[in-house]
C-alpha cells in the first residue's frame, strides 16, 4: 500500500474579530479562532480514513484544506508527494486537483436547481475542456439511476437520489480521492444504507480513497479503515475501528463512545458526560480536554500532549496507557 | 390498567390544496399511560410533528383536524376553543422543540419567562413563583442558577438553552410533555445530558412524554413504547424491545436492519429500495407496498389493518415476526 495523502502539522486560524473600526472604538483586541491545530495524519491508497468529532471540532475545515477550498495557515497537504501550495508546475497542480473531489452534506443546496442533472454531473469535466460525450449516462447508471435522468432537474429527485447525483458528479473527473463531508447526515435512515452501500461498491470497483467526515459513530465504524478523533481542532486519537471502539485510549474518545446512544442498548441508563465544549477562541491551556477530564493532573493544564503510539493507536494524552 | 393520560383516537389531519386534499396524519390512534415515554419514529415527512401539533392544538393553517378525537385525562380537547386550548398548553401539556429559540422570548430574561409561566398556570404568589423559577433552573442543571435568572436566551449555549426550555416546559407541572426532536441539533455529549435529564425529571414527577426523534439509538435508550410512522399512518406500535428486536411491520424491519451495527462489521448493509412517497402521490393500498419485499395483490389494493390504541398488531397484511404473546 502506498500513501496517497499526507497531512503535516496542518493549522488553520480564522480571524473572527469585529470590523476594524468597531475594534478600535471599543478598544478590543483581535479575536483569532484556531479551527485546526497542528494536525498530522496519512491516508493510504484505497482506504477510508474517517474524521469524527462534535460540531466545531474542525472536520470540515480539514476537508476543505485537503481539496484546496481553504488555504492552511501553517503546515501542508501533500498528495502523492506533491505539496499543492508549493508546487509551481501548473499541469501537475491541475492534475492533482482533478484527482480530488468532494461530496457535501446537503444534497439540496449543493446542486444548482436551474441546471439539468446531466450538465451538473459533467460540469467538472467540461470546465477543464474535457470530452463529456456519454459520460452523464454512464455515471448515472453507475450510481443506480437511469440514463434518462440526465434530462431532469434536481427538484424531481428525492434526497437519496440527489446524493447519488452528487456522487456521480464527484466521479466525473475520474478522481482518486473523494472527501465526503457528512454524506448521509441529511438523509433518512432507510435511505442512508443505499448511499453507504453505493460508496463502498464504488470504492472497491474504482479503487477510490475516501476522507469520510461524520459525527455518527455507528456509520464511521461501518465505513472506516482508520478513524481520527478530533477535539477542538486537535487530533486526539487515531486507530482502526476495532481498536477504537473496543479499547479507546483517550479520555475524550471514551466519553464520546459512552455517550453515543446505541440501538442495542435498550433502556440503558448512562451517566451523561460533564461540561460542554469550551470556547474555541480561548481554548484551555495544555490539553484542551483537561477541564472535563477525569484523569487530569497539573501537567495536563500546562503542557499540550503530543500524539504518541500506545500499541497500534496514536493518542495525544499524558496519561493514556496500553 | 390505569387510565391513560392521553388518548388519541383515529386522528386525521387534512391539508386542502388546489389539486387534492392531503392527509399528513391518517387514522392514528395511541394511548399514553402516566409516566410513560412514547417514542415516535419515522422518516422526514412521515407526520410525526403534525400528530404532535394536532395534540397541542398548534396546527398551521390550512392543516386542520378532520376526524378522530383527542382526550387528555378524561377530557376531550380536540374541540376546545383557541383560548381554552391555550390554557391547556403550558398547564397540562409542556412543549420542547428542536430549536430552543422557538420556545423562548429573546427579549425577556429567562427568570422572568419562568416566573410568568408559573404565575399564569399555578395559584402561587409572585415570591413563590420566583422561588420555583430558581428551583426549576437548578433542577435542569444550569450552573450558578441564581445569577443566570437575569440572563437572556442568547447568552446561553445551545445545550444550556434546551435545558432552560425543559425547565419552562415542566415548571407548571404538566402531566404530558411533547418533545419534538429535542436533541437533533445538539452534539452527542450534550444530547446524552439532555435525554438523561428528561428521563429523570419525568420519572420523578410521573410526567408522560411523547418523544419524537429519528434517532433509533435515542429511542432504544429512552422510550418505553415506540410508534413507527410511515406516510401519515402508524405502521407499528409496541414495547421498545419488541419493535427493535422483533419488528413486525416490514418497514420497521427494514429500518432496524439498515442500521450499521457494531456486530455486523463491514458487510453490506441491508437496504430498503426507493424512498417514502410524497403525500400528493401516495400509492393505493398499503403506502409501503412499492418498497416492500412481501407485497402482493392484497397490499396493492387495501391499506393494512388499522392499529388500535394499544397497538395489538402491525398495520400489515404479512407481519414479519410472530406476535409476542403478552
Ligand atoms: N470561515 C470561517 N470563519 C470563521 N470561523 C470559522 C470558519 N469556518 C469554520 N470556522 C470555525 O472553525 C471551527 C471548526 O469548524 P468546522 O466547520 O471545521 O467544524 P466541523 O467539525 O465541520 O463541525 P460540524 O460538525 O458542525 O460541521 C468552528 O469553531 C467554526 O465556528
Ligand atoms: N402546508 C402544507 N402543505 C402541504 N403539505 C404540507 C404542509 N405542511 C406540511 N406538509 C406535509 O405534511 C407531512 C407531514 O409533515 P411533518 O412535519 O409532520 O413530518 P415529520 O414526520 O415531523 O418530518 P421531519 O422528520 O422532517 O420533522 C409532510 O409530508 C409535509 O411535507
Ligand atoms: S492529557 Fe490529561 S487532561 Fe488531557 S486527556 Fe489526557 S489525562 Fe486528560
Ligand atoms: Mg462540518
Ligand atoms: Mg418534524
Amino acid at each position: 500500500m502506498s500513501t496517497l495523502v499526507s497531512i503535516r502539522n496542518l493549522t488553520r486560524v480564522f480571524d473572527v474579530s469585529k470590523p476594524w473600526l468597531n475594534r478600535v472604538l471599543e478598544n478590543e483586541p483581535k479575536r483569532l479562532l484556531t479551527a485546526v491545530s497542528d494536525v498530522s495524519f496519512e491516508v493510504e491508497e484505497n482506504t477510508v480514513y474517517a474524521l469524527v468529532g462534535e460540531s466545531g471540532s474542525g472536520k470540515s475545515t480539514i476537508g476543505k484544506m485537503l481539496v484546496g477550498l481553504l488555504r492552511p495557515s501553517e503546515g501542508e497537504v501533500e498528495i502523492r508527494g506533491v505539496n499543492l501550495a508549493a508546487e509551481s508546475d501548473a499541469k501537475t497542480v491541475d492534475q492533482i486537483r482533478s484527482d480530488i473531489q468532494m461530496i457535501f452534506q446537503d444534497p439540496y443546496a449543493s446542486l444548482n436547481p436551474r441546471w439539468r442533472v446531466g450538465d451538473i454531473i459533467t460540469e467538472p469535466v467540461v470546465a477543464r475542456g474535457g470530452d463529456a460525450t456519454g459520460l452523464a449516462a454512464k455515471l448515472l447508471e453507475q450510481v443506480g439511476l437511469a440514463a434518462e435522468d440526465a434530462q431532469k432537474f434536481p427538484h424531481e429527485f428525492s434526497g437519496g437520489q440527489r446524493q447519488r447525483i452528487g456522487v456521480a458528479r464527484a466521479l466525473a473527473s475520474n478522481p482518486k480521492l473523494i472527501v465526503c463531508d457528512e454524506p448521509t447526515s441529511a438523509l433518512d435512515v432507510s435511505v442512508q444504507a443505499q448511499v453507504l452501500n453505493l460508496m463502498s461498491d464504488l470504492k472497491d470497483d474504482l479503487g477510490l480513497t475516501y476522507l469520510f467526515i461524520s459525527h455518527d459513530l455507528t456509520v464511521v465504524r461501518h465505513m472506516a479503515d482508520v478513524i481520527g478523533v478530533l477535539y477542538l481542532g486537535r487530533l486526539v486519537e487515531e486507530a482502526d475501528p476495532d481498536a477504537l471502539f473496543t479499547t479507546p485510549k483517550h479520555p475524550y474518545t471514551q466519553m464520546l463512545l459512552a455517550a453515543a446512544p446505541r440501538m442495542d442498548q435498550i433502556g440503558r441508563e448512562v451517566e451523561p458526560p460533564k461540561g460542554e465544549i469550551p470556547d474555541p477562541i480561548n481554548p484551555p491551556t495544555g490539553c484542551a480536554f483537561h477541564p472535563r477530564c477525569p484523569l487530569a493532573t497539573d501537567v495536563c493544564k500546562q503542557k499540550r500532549p503530543e500524539l504518541r503510539y500506545v500499541g497500534t493507536t496514536r493518542v495525544a494524552c499524558h496519561h493514556a496507557e496500553g | 390498567m390505569t387510565d391513560p393520560v392521553l388518548s388519541v383516537k383515529n386522528l386525521v389531519v387534512e391539508i386542502p390544496t388546489r389539486r387534492a386534499v392531503l392527509r399528513p396524519v391518517d387514522d392514528v390512534s395511541y394511548d399514553i399511560a402516566p409516566g410513560e415515554i412514547l417514542g415516535v419514529v419515522g422518516e422526514s415527512g412521515a407526520g410525526k410533528s403534525m400528530t404532535g401539533n394536532a395534540v397541542i392544538g398548534l396546527l398551521d393553517r390550512p392543516a386542520h383536524i378532520a376526524g378522530g378525537e383527542i382526550w387528555l385525562k378524561g377530557k376531550r380537547i380536540d374541540n376546545l376553543r383557541a383560548d381554552q386550548m391555550r390554557k391547556v398548553r403550558g398547564k397540562e401539556i409542556g412543549m420542547i422543540f428542536q430549536d430552543p429559540l422557538t420556545s423562548l422570548n429573546p427579549l425577556l430574561r429567562i427568570g422572568d419567562q419562568l416566573e410568568e409561566t408559573i404565575l399564569e398556570h399555578l395559584p402561587v404568589s409572585r415570591a413563590e413563583a420566583r422561588k420555583r423559577a430558581l428551583q426549576a433552573l437548578e433542577e435542569v442543571g444550569i450552573p450558578a442558577a441564581a445569577e443566570r435568572l437575569g440572563s437572556y436566551p442568547h447568552e446561553f449555549s445551545g445545550g444550556m438553552r434546551q435545558r432552560v426550555v425543559i425547565a419552562l416546559a415542566l415548571c407548571a407541572e404538566p402531566s404530558l410533555v411533547i418533545a419534538d426532536e429535542p436533541t437533533t441539533a445538539l452534539d452527542v455529549s450534550v444530547q446524552a445530558q439532555i435525554i438523561a435529564l428528561l428521563k429523570r425529571l419525568c420519572r420523578e414527577r410521573g410526567t408522560s412524554v411523547i418523544l419524537v426523534t429519528h434517532d433509533m439509538g435515542v429511542i432504544a435508550e429512552a422510550a418505553d413504547r415506540v410508534a413507527v410512522m410511515y406516510a401519515g399512518r402508524l405502521a407499528e406500535l409496541g414495547p421498545v424491545e419488541q419493535v427493535l428486536n422483533a419488528p413486525r411491520h416490514p418497514y420497521t424491519d427494514g429500518l432496524v436492519g439498515s442500521m450499521p451495527m457494531a456486530s455486523a462489521g463491514k458487510e453490506r448493509l441491508r437496504q430498503i429500495p426507493g424512498s417514502m412517497p410524497r403525500l400528493g402521490s401516495l400509492p393505493d393500498g398499503c403506502a409501503f407496498h412499492p418498497r416492500c419485499p412481501k407485497a402482493d395483490a392484497e397490499c396493492r389494493q387495501n391499506p393494512g389493518p388499522t392499529l388500535d390504541a394499544t397497538g395489538g398488531r402491525a398495520a400489515c397484511w404479512f407481519p414479519v415476526s410472530q406476535e409476542v404473546s403478552a
